[in-house]
Formats: structure tokens, C-alpha cells, sequence
């Protein structure tokens, strides 16, 4: 074991290697299971069964799933763009996943820290690559040729735009603490104290966006099955489609890490004492902390789906334009303020 | 002499005249310089409640536009009802407002009553009342469950709405032997008695709904984005609502006291002591609220129904034949105050054992009739919403 771990520590980029495949596989499967989870959960907020009938308690519903969306047949309208029609549910699922990338998902294990890349830039990158994802949406609307889509990809666009801006905002004051915009050094920031408790309308906010972001109810408007039938993905079908239900539970996977990363101290637990001795376990140890806070807020994603109707076009644009952008600016304003005078003369 | 409308309106950049067809440009293929839109929303649409559809022009988001196109479960039911005898005909209006089977019932048997002059033992009375009460509550649950499902809250509020549904309709299977298309009633009675176990089911539903409704309607009433949705919504000013003959819940939203029960007494409604809830502001909101009260109110009938619920008699007129029924030629129009409205039905008799016509009027399609003029200018997530508050059910808007 010790030679194995002595072998990969000296060639960096195997690391990388197997990190990135770990991840990667980690993160398909929370991905089909939290599509599972989200089912039985809705069963039980509505008093139903929900799915139980394939493998015991219905454990294995993803995989007849995908062989389901696999073997349907792959139909592609006439009147569509092709290149960029294929292209879309690509473009969609990619950067929900590249975004994984720089968030500390444990401290360090045999010596090798978990993250895949930490980048002193890192929520730069996050946001730079979670704008791409807007991109899918619209491209599928806009390549769908029709009507219902092309609505939902126009919807998508303004949405998608307005609460970036607010989600940008709101993480400002966390960084105006931490003072980098390490991901490793915000959960280091938040040993004695979680961020939620010092920027609490800043998460408030974030929370909001990144149900807007995701797509989710309230804010599932380039959906909305009841009045656009499908929105952009309704010309979509077979493993194209399966692929945007997939980015749709990876940005919520994605965005409920940056939530844990960023307000909720990361893989830290800090009203527990005990760290076990061996240096293994411990790594071990925050590498579990880490994901039962993000299954803990991937359960308030699902919740709230099953509960609430959703918003109107134009109140939602009110709501990101008229409440969330002014409360960001004051909560930036109201951060500097404190610091500056808390800052030693 | 009358002057000739030459009013205009600017829609979408040009000028059109505001009564009489108008022209668009409409959107298609690479023509993306104009600004309208058009979509066509079903006839398979998930929230067009059935095979309906509706051409709607668009201008953004903003409806400048809507047609309701109707009949594609168009199925002839009136003319089959005059090439049937009148019994034949109770099991095919059923299929009317499915949801409603009871009700249907009791307004054919009312009309044909009236037809023949058949009287109504008192025990049969009291359960129609009975049933009929118990259908409306069936439909506005369910409608309050579609409404919220329409604004997007998926599925949850349905399901709690079916839930309780269910008892209900686990009831008329006891009493009918079928959930949904009873064909109950019969011209001077009902079917079958009561059983003393039915009452006491029905009895159970009654004092266990209320609080099934409390807890329905803390959900639902006072939760912000419903209230946000749905207030100033779909506006139907009270003089628009009478001159359309709109009727039922819709009208009643609109501020206008008239409910059937209340002006013609039929059966043995001038006995129970209910209020006739009112809407101020004939919007969305007032629609959803007018089902929460309408139930409350139905369920005060239920307990003064059963609690004056004769112990004997017979639950069906044993004078009236219903083979070879041949009522003296004549015609009448019974109608009742059914949940969607005023549902009557028209019958003409030559003395023949078939009715020479046969009409029915559907509160559906004629509640249907002023979707457009309550959806110009509203936003398309909105269209969805009024014609779910419109209560609609396909089967008795194209017949």
C-alpha cells in the first residue's frame, strides 16, 4: 500500500489522474442516485411509494434508467440544426462537471491534498465555467428550431444572466474576509467560525441564485412544463436528453459543494473535538464530513421542489433585479464598513 | 344608422382596428424581424386539461391573441340521446363531465321529471342532495389541486386533493358498483337504497373533510408566490360575466349572487340553511377561494342532510315504468346548480318513446367562452392558470 501511494507521489500527474477519475465516478454515481433519492423523496412528501420495484427498495432504478435511455431510439427532428442540436446537451453537462475541479472535497490523504486543482483563482473559475452552462440551454432552445424551446432558451438567457450577477455579488463579502479566492483557504478561514454565521444575507442570496442557476423550482422557468411543455429540451430525446437531466443534478451536486465550501466550513466539523490519530483516517474522516453536508443541502433542493409553485417571467426578473442585486451591493457595502472598522489604525 | 367600429390598436408595431380580424406577421422559419409569435397550445399540451387548444399569438411574453379551438372529443352526444330511449341516455351523460357523474344525472332525471311530471319520494331527495354535495366537493378538490399544479407546484397539492378524493369515490363504487360513471339516478328515485354502512362512510368523510380542508388551505392560501401568481390575474368584471351567461363558482367570483340552488329550490335545497360565498374582485385568487368556501358551505348542507335523513320510505317512485317509457308530448328545460355551473338539459317529447330533441347546456363551454378576454395582455404562464381556474372538463365542452 505504501509503496503504491510512494509510486503516485512521485509522478504528480497520476494524481491528478486518479483524483479526476475518482471524482469523476463519484460524482456520476451521486448523480443517478440523487435522481433516485429525488423520486422517493417526492413519494414521500405526496404519500406515495414512489419507485421500489427494481433491486431491493428500488436501489437499482438508475441503472435500468440509462439502459432504458440508452436503447431508446435516437430521433432528431427534421427541422433542427444538427451540429449545434447535438451539441447542446454536451455543452450543458461538461462545465457542470469541470466546475468540481477546485473545490476541496477533504483536507489531505496520505499526504496528497483533495482537491483536484487549487487554484488560487478559484472562484473565478467556478463562475467563469458555470456561465458556459447558459450556453447549452440557449444553443439547445435555439437549435430545436420550434416554438415551445425557443421560448425556454430565451428564458433561460435572462435568468441565467440576472442571478449570475447576484450570485456574484453575494460571494464578494466572503471573500472581502477570507482575502483570496482560495477555495482551500475559505475552509481554512472557517475553522472556528462557518461564513454562514458571519455573511448570512450573502448565503441567503446564494441560496436563491443557485436555485435559479440549477434551474430548480421555484425558479425552473426555461422549463416550466406547464406552459412550454418540455421549455428548451422539449425536441430532446433518448441519451440526449438523459443528458440534460444528468447536468441538471450535477450543477445541483455542484452548487450545493460551493454552498458547503463556502459558508458551511467545508470538510471541517468544528463542535467535534476528536481527530482520529492515524493521518489516514483522517482524511477519511473529512472526506465524509464534506459529503453529508452536501447531501444535507441536496435534500433542501429536493424539498423545496415538491413544495412550492413556481415564479411568473417578469416577477422573477423583479425578484433577481429589484431585491437580490440591491441586497448584494448592501451586503458588500455593509462588509467593507465592518472590516474597515474593525481594521487596527 | 349604425356607425361602423374604426377604432385601431397598435399590436406589435402596426396598426390594427381593434374589433374585426386583424392581421399578423407571424414568426416562422428565418423570419425573425417581425415580433409576433404564435403558438399553438395543444390539443397535447400537459395543461390544456384534455384535447383543447388554443391559438395563441404572442408579443414577448404578453398574449395579444388567443382563439379556443374546441371539439376534438367532439362524440355526437346529443344526437345518439335522440336515437335512444330517455333511460338509455342516463349512463351516456356520465361521460359528460366525467368528474361529475352524479350531478349529470340528477340534471337529466330533473329534466325528464319535469318532462313527465314524475314526483320524487322524499328519501330519494335527501340523497341526491347527498351525492350531489359530496360531487361538489369531489370536483373543487380536485380543481384547487389542477389550479396549483398549473402554477407549477408539481404534483403535490394534486395528490393530497386525490387522496381525499379517493374516499369519496370509494363510496359511489360501494353504492354505484363504479368509481367514476355512476349512472345513479333514475327518473323519480335513484337506483339502489342506501345501506345503513353507507351513511355511516359518508358520515366519517363529513366530519373528517374539515380538517383535511384546514390543512389545505394553510398550504395553499396564504403562500406568497400563489397570492403573487395569482391575484390581478385573469380579471372577469361582473357586467362581462352576466352578459356572457357565465354561471357557477366563475360568475359568483365576479361578485354576482346567483346560485340555482338558492333561486329555483329544486329538490329539497329551500330546507338547508348554506350561504352563497361572493368574490370581490373576479380574478384568479377569488376563483380559488370561491372552491375553498363553496365546499365549506357544501359540507354544512352534508350535515344537515344527514342529520334530517328520513329513517323509511322508498328511495325510487315505484309508479314511474322505466321500460317502455313514454312521456305526453311537451317539452321542458330542468337544470341544476351543478359544480361547474348551470348544467340544464332540453327536452321536446312527441309522445314516442324517444325524445324528439334533445340539448344539453354545458356550463363548461359556455364559462369557456371568455378566455380570451380575460387572458389579453396577460403573460402566457398566466393563460395556463385562467383556464385552470376556469374549470373545464372536455367532455362536456365538446360533447
Amino acid at each position: 500500500m505504501n509503496d503504491l501511494i510512494h509510486l503516485i507521489a512521485i509522478t504528480p500527474w497520476a494524481i491528478a489522474l486518479v483524483k479526476i477519475g475518482v471524482v469523476l465516478v463519484i460524482m456520476l454515481g451521486l448523480v443517478a442516485y440523487t435522481v433516485l433519492a429525488e423520486r422517493r423523496i417526492a413519494a414521500l412528501i405526496q404519500d406515495r411509494r414512489g419507485p421500489n420495484r427494481v433491486g431491493p427498495f428500488g436501489l437499482l432504478q438508475p441503472v435500468a434508467d440509462g439502459v432504458k435511455f440508452l436503447f431508446k431510439e435516437n430521433v432528431m427532428p427534421a427541422h433542427v440544426n444538427k451540429i449545434y442540436y447535438v451539441l447542446a446537451p454536451t455543452i450543458t453537462l461538461i462545465p457542470a462537471l469541470l466546475t468540481f475541479a477546485v473545490i476541496p472535497f477533504g483536507s489531505t490523504l496520505g499526504g496528497v491534498p483533495m482537491v483536484i486543482a487549487d487554484l488560487n483563482v478559484g472562484v473565478l473559475w467556478i463562475f467563469s465555467i458555470a456561465s458556459l452552462g447558459v450556453y447549452g440551454i440557449v444553443l439547445a432552445g435555439w437549435s430545436s428550431n420550434s416554438k415551445y424551446p425557443f421560448l425556454g432558451g430565451i428564458r433561460s438567457s435572462a435568468q441565467m444572466i440576472s442571478y449570475e450577477l447576484s450570485m456574484g455579488m453575494s460571494v464578494i463579502g466572503v471573500f472581502m474576509l477570507v482575502g483570496s479566492l482560495n477555495m482551500t483557504r475559505v475552509v481554512g478561514y472557517q475553522h472556528d467560525c462557518w461564513l454562514v454565521f458571519k455573511q448570512p444575507v450573502g448565503f441567503l442570496i446564494f441560496l436563491v441564485a443557485a436555485f435559479a442557476e440549477t434551474n430548480r423550482l421555484p425558479f425552473d422557468l426555461p422549463e416550466s412544463e406547464q406552459e412550454l411543455v418540455g421549455g428548451y429540451h422539449t425536441e430532446y430525446g433518448s441519451m440526449k436528453f438523459a443528458l440534460f437531466f444528468l447536468a441538471e443534478y450535477a450543477n445541483m451536486i455542484t452548487a450545493s459543494a460551493l454552498m458547503v465550501t463556502l459558508f458551511f466550513g467545508g470538510w471541517q466539523f468544528p463542535f467535534i473535538g476528536f481527530a482520529p490519530n492515524h493521518p489516514m483516517w483522517n482524511g477519511v474522516l473529512h472526506i465524509g464530513i464534506f459529503f453529508a453536508k452536501l447531501l444535507c443541502l441536496m435534500l433542501v433542493f429536493i424539498w423545496v421542489r415538491w413544495m412550492f409553485p413556481r415564479f411568473r417571467y417578469d416577477q422573477l426578473m423583479n425578484l433577481g433585479w429589484k431585491v437580490f442585486f440591491p441586497l448584494g451591493l448592501a451586503n458588500i457595502l455593509l462588509t467593507a464598513l465592518i472590516l474597515t472598522m474593525q481594521a487596527p489604525r | 344608422m349604425i356607425q361602423p367600429i374604426t377604432e385601431t390598436i397598435e399590436i406589435g408595431g402596426s396598426e390594427q382596428p381593434l374589433y374585426g380580424p386583424r392581421s399578423y406577421q407571424v414568426l416562422s422559419g428565418n423570419d425573425l424581424g417581425s415580433q409576433l409569435l404564435e403558438i399553438s397550445m395543444g390539443p397535447h399540451h400537459p395543461s390544456t386539461h384534455g384535447v383543447f387548444r388554443m391559438d395563441v399569438v404572442l408579443d414577448g411574453e404578453e398574449v395579444v391573441k388567443l382563439k379556443p379551438v374546441f371539439g376534438y372529443l367532439h362524440r355526437n352526444h346529443e344526437k345518439i340521446a335522440e336515437n335512444a330511449s330517455y333511460l338509455a341516455s342516463m349512463p351516456y351523460t356520465d361521460r359528460l363531465d366525467y368528474f361529475c357523474s352524479m350531478t349529470n344525472n340528477w340534471a337529466y332525471a330533473h329534466a325528464v321529471e319535469k318532462l313527465a311530471g314524475i314526483k320524487v319520494p322524499e328519501r330519494a331527495e335527501y340523497m341526491r342532495v347527498i351525492l350531489a354535495e359530496l360531487t361538489r366537493l369531489v370536483n373543487h378538490t380536485a380543481l384547487v389541486g389542477f389550479l396549483v399544479n398549473d402554477l407549477g407546484a408539481l404534483g403535490t397539492p394534486l395528490i393530497y386533493a386525490f387522496r381525499e378524493r379517493e374516499n369519496i369515490l370509494d363510496v359511489f363504487e360501494a353504492l354505484s358498483g363504479a368509481r367514476m360513471m355512476c349512472n345513479y339516478m333514475r327518473f323519480g328515485g335513484v337506483r339502489v337504497d342506501f345501506t345503513p354502512d353507507i351513511l355511516k362512510r359518508i358520515t366519517h368523510i363529513v366530519d373528517r373533510y374539515p380538517s383535511f380542508l384546514a390543512e389545505f388551505e394553510k398550504l395553499l392560501v396564504g403562500n406568497d408566490i400563489i397570492m403573487s401568481r395569482c391575484q390581478g390575474v385573469g380579471v372577469l368584471t361582473k357586467e362581462l360575466a352576466i352578459a356572457s351567461s357565465v354561471t357557477g363558482p366563475m360568475l359568483r367570483a365576479s361578485g354576482v349572487d346567483y346560485d340555482i340552488r338558492k333561486v329555483d329550490k329544486y329538490g329539497i335545497y329551500d330546507r338547508f340553511d348554506f350561504r352563497v360565498p361572493l368574490g370581490d374582485h373576479g380574478d384568479v385568487y377569488d376563483r380559488l377561494m370561491i372552491r375553498f368556501l363553496e365546499m365549506h358551505e357544501s359540507l354544512k348542507i352534508l350535515r344537515q342532510a344527514l342529520k334530517q335523513f328520513p329513517q323509511g320510505g322508498e328511495h325510487i317512485n315505484p309508479e314511474v315504468k322505466l321500460r317502455n317509457f313514454r312521456p305526453k308530448a311537451g317539452e321542458a328545460y330542468g337544470r341544476i346548480e351543478s359544480p361547474k355551473g348551470e348544467l340544464g338539459f332540453y327536452l321536446i317529447s312527441t309522445g314516442g318513446n324517444l325524445p324528439y330533441r334533445y340539448r344539453v347546456r354545458p356550463p363548461s363551454l359556455i364559462n369557456l367562452t371568455i378566455l380570451e378576454d380575460m387572458c389579453l395582455g396577460e403573460k402566457v404562464a398566466d393563460v395556463i392558470i385562467i383556464l385552470g381556474s376556469v374549470d373545464i372538463v372536455l367532455g362536456e365542452v365538446d360533447r
